[in-house]
């Protein structure tokens, strides 16, 4: 079984580009795996993850704890409204708290970016970053290669174009590195209002305009644009941030190259930074990006325990 | 009953290498204090009654004064007090500190700087200079009561913490302050540009993730409060200047000549830029302004070894530990540094030759004092007996034990220094001996 060196994966970084096509092909067998009738397989039995959600999250907490089921893990959510930390206690004391417990994994969503370091530094687990502030969100950015491989054969020499309000987007902070890893050519598409302070830092070009790059992408990577960051300082309006940046049938049909394919890490706004018809659309593969996240959270979390046997033994 | 008090009797510093701009003086030779003052500086002094200090050639100078300093006392004791503060002040080589007014309460009335002083003459081991607040409360809003606070000993004003972001409000202090002939120290941060940053904006920023506050932040303010210092005619300090654009201001402002301004700077921004901030996340280096680019650190150390910047300060801001081992952005702002800023400019640029001994005297003892209007303190007879002995060949590495203040939380933990003050004597009063402060 080809395993994961870094101990944790907090920043896409941690991964060499050869772990994360290796993240990929064992994604592939879960995949397939998850299509049966009988989906459960014994690989992490006797191993204990914490789900420690510290902002709401329904998606990625749900796909890693579909992960976690078939892979016969025992897993325990640690959630926001439950947790001690609404009571005064700090990050550090829940985490030695948990160390003491003899945790093999914890799956960390967080407010505030780096936080997930505070518990890789006091806790012998593995950890898992489930999305850090603005930071990064690593096993997003994995079902995304997974998808993109999986729709175009390769993910070398695409050209992706990133949508939206990039600056508040953790999608898009481990996003745009992978892509540039992994040999694409990341295009951060957004005013300069929603762009990142240094998006070279990202391995990103720019562009202020979706019309005139969308010729050359092979993937339109669309973020949500959240209401409340668009009411007048960022951009005017949620209106016409559509009318500028949304993709819409019009764009699709007369400036995207016809074998071009649509993502979105959800949640979408219909109407904003997409279109009802757009999401309907062959090309639009957001349901094969939820698809693709609990096989490939199954994959990284087995690499990273080095669960028994290797995938193809598992799934027989 | 004071702590600190002119000290009776005689002490006898042998064989000194004196080191005194004021005094043109680069001389080996013995000072004499007498009474807390000093009664002679001269070559083969013999005071037979005097209490002797062999200095074997280690390098005498006017005491240092920390023009930024959080003593935290009154209201989080728990941080740092008066008594540990100073204690702290004398390890670092520091013969006095000026104190901020955002303390719980804050010091923002007579009664208040006259509390602070009473501590610290009940507490203190180096002499407290205390600041007033320019408005009540710290809140931008109303004046606060200068002529109250000036008669109760306050040495300047400063609302140092935040800026004061109503333009209007800050061309009314300085007008006030100048009634006083007191300087005005500005913590310059347009706050509504800086929108809530915890790091510099630029390529950290971007690969933490975490909010970024632009350079433009400070030199916008800056230059305000020059334009505003230029209309009144107050006197304006710039406290720890972080970035090119302010420096810059800060030149053309001494260029031009019609207006008193002088500034800051602290040993983390002319030692340490944004990237030593990496993916540990640590919170020592998070304080305000933030840690800038390299091209910003060194036009701060170019305008600090040139003058332009005239003081260095270290801003002290100490915190517990349960206010840093946080997340990143819930972290309190600031580092500790009386212990390690005097250290680290003699290792870093007195011994490597960039900074004559001469202008290290003037950035850390006679130009606060100026800036602040106090009595110069000189090596020569008659002046007060302020004054500090460094060891330019001691080492050490800065580690929680070494450090004497009550907090710990230094940016500069793990790093080598090389040259420590071994004595500092305080109106004639020995508060470090050999390296130790006296109890
Ligand atoms: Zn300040």
């Amino acid at each position: 079984m080809a395993g994961i060196a870094s101990k944790h994966l907090i920043r896409i970084e941690d991964l060499t580009v050869d772990e994360i096509y290796s993240v990929l092909e064992n994604a592939a067998t879960f995949k397939e795996i998850n299509t049966r009738t009988i989906k459960k397989l014994p690989t992490l039995r006797g191993r204990t993850i914490i789900n420690m959600f510290l902002e709401p999250s329904t998606r990625t907490r749900s796909s890693f704890e579909l992960a976690e089921k078939r892979l016969s893990a025992d897993s325990l959510n640690f959630s926001a409204s439950s947790s001690a930390t609404v009571k005064g206690e700090s990050l550090l004391d829940t985490a030695e708290t948990f160390d003491a417990m003899k945790i093999d994994m914890v799956i960390v969503r967080h407010r505030y970016g780096g936080s997930p370091w505070i518990l890789a530094e006091a806790m012998d687990a593995h950890i898992i970053n489930g999305g850090d502030g603005i930071h990064q969100h690593p096993t997003q950015t994995l079902l995304d290669l997974f998808t993109i491989q999986e729709a175009k054969g390769r993910i070398a020499g695409l050209t992706v174009g990133i949508v939206g309000d990039i600056y508040h987007s953790r999608v898009a902070g481990s996003l745009a590195p992978a892509l540039k890893m992994m040999g694409a050519r990341p295009i951060c598409i957004a005013p300069p209002s929603y762009q990142p302070d240094v998006p070279e830092a990202l391995g990103a070009e720019v562009s202020h305009s979706l019309d005139e790059a969308l010729p050359d992408l092979d993937v339109v990577y669309l973020l949500r644009i959240q209401g409340e960051r668009a009411q007048g300082l960022s951009v005017p309006s949620l209106r016409e941030y559509a009318t500028v940046y949304g993709m819409n049938q019009w764009r699709m049909d007369n400036l995207m190259k016809p074998d071009a394919i649509i993502m979105h890490p959800g949640p979408m706004n219909r109407g904003v930074e997409i279109t009802p018809e757009v999401i309907a659309d062959s090309r639009s593969l957001v349901l094969d990006q939820v698809n693709a996240g609990v096989a490939v959270r199954m994959a990284v979390m087995y690499q990273m325990l080095g669960g028994e046997g290797d995938v193809a033994t598992a799934a027989r | 009953m004071s702590r600190l008090q002119p000290a009776k009797g005689k002490l006898l510093l042998k064989g000194a290498r004196c080191v005194d701009p004021q005094a043109g003086l680069d001389v080996l030779a013995d000072i004499l204090i007498t009474d807390g003052s000093i009664a002679a500086v001269d070559t083969a002094i013999d005071a037979p009654d005097a209490e002797i200090l062999e200095v074997g050639g280690r390098v005498v100078v006017p005491g240092p004064v920390d023009l930024h300093v959080h003593l935290r006392e009154p209201g989080q004791e728990y941080k740092e007090t008066i008594e540990s503060g100073t204690r702290a002040a004398a390890h670092g080589g520091w013969t006095g500190v000026g104190v901020m007014a955002n303390t719980h309460p804050v010091v923002d009335d007579g009664a208040q700087v006259r509390s602070v002083l009473n501590k610290a003459d009940a507490t203190g081991l180096v002499r407290v200079y205390v600041y007033g607040a320019l408005t009540r409360g710290l809140r931008g809003e109303q004046l606060a009561e200068m002529a109250d606070m000036v008669a109760a000993g306050a040495v300047g004003f400063s609302d140092d913490g935040h800026g004061i972001q109503n333009p209007l409000m800050m061309r009314r202090a300085l007008q006030y302050a100048l009634v006083f002939d007191k300087v005005v120290l500005a913590h310059a941060e347009d706050e509504k540009l800086a929108d809530g940053g915890v790091v510099n904006e630029g390529l950290v920023s971007t690969r933490l993730g975490l909010p970024g506050q632009p350079a433009l932040a400070e030199e916008l303010a800056v230059r305000r409060d020059i334009a505003l210092a230029r209309l009144t005619g107050a006197r304006l300090h710039i406290c720890h200047v972080s970035t090119a654009g302010a420096v810059a201001a800060i030149r053309e402002a001494k260029a031009a000549g019609d207006v008193a301004v002088t500034a800051e700077a602290t040993p983390h921004h002319l030692f340490l830029n944004e990237d030593a901030l990496d993916v540990r996340y640590n919170t020592n280096l998070k304080m305000a302004p933030p840690l800038r680019s390299e091209a910003d650190r060194v036009a701060v150390l170019e305008a600090f070894l040139d003058g332009t910047i005239d003081a260095l300060a270290s801003d002290h801001a100490p915190h517990a530990p349960q206010e840093k081992e946080l997340e990143f952005e819930l972290a309190q702002f600031g580092t500790v540094g009386l212990e390690t800023a005097l250290p680290l400019v003699l290792g870093e640029l007195v011994a490597a030759e960039r900074l004559s001994w001469s202008d290290f005297v003037q950035r850390v003892a006679v130009a606060p004092r100026r800036i602040l209007g106090l009595e110069p303190v000189s090596l020569a007879a008659g002046s007060v007996a302020d004054l500090t002995v460094f060891d330019p060949a001691a080492k050490t590495k800065v580690t929680k034990d070494w450090l004497v203040g009550k907090s710990k939380n230094s940016a500069f933990l793990g790093w080598g220094v090389r040259g420590l003050a071994t004595e500092v004597i305080v109106g004639g009063q020995r508060v470090l001996k050999e390296g130790c402060v006296v109890v």
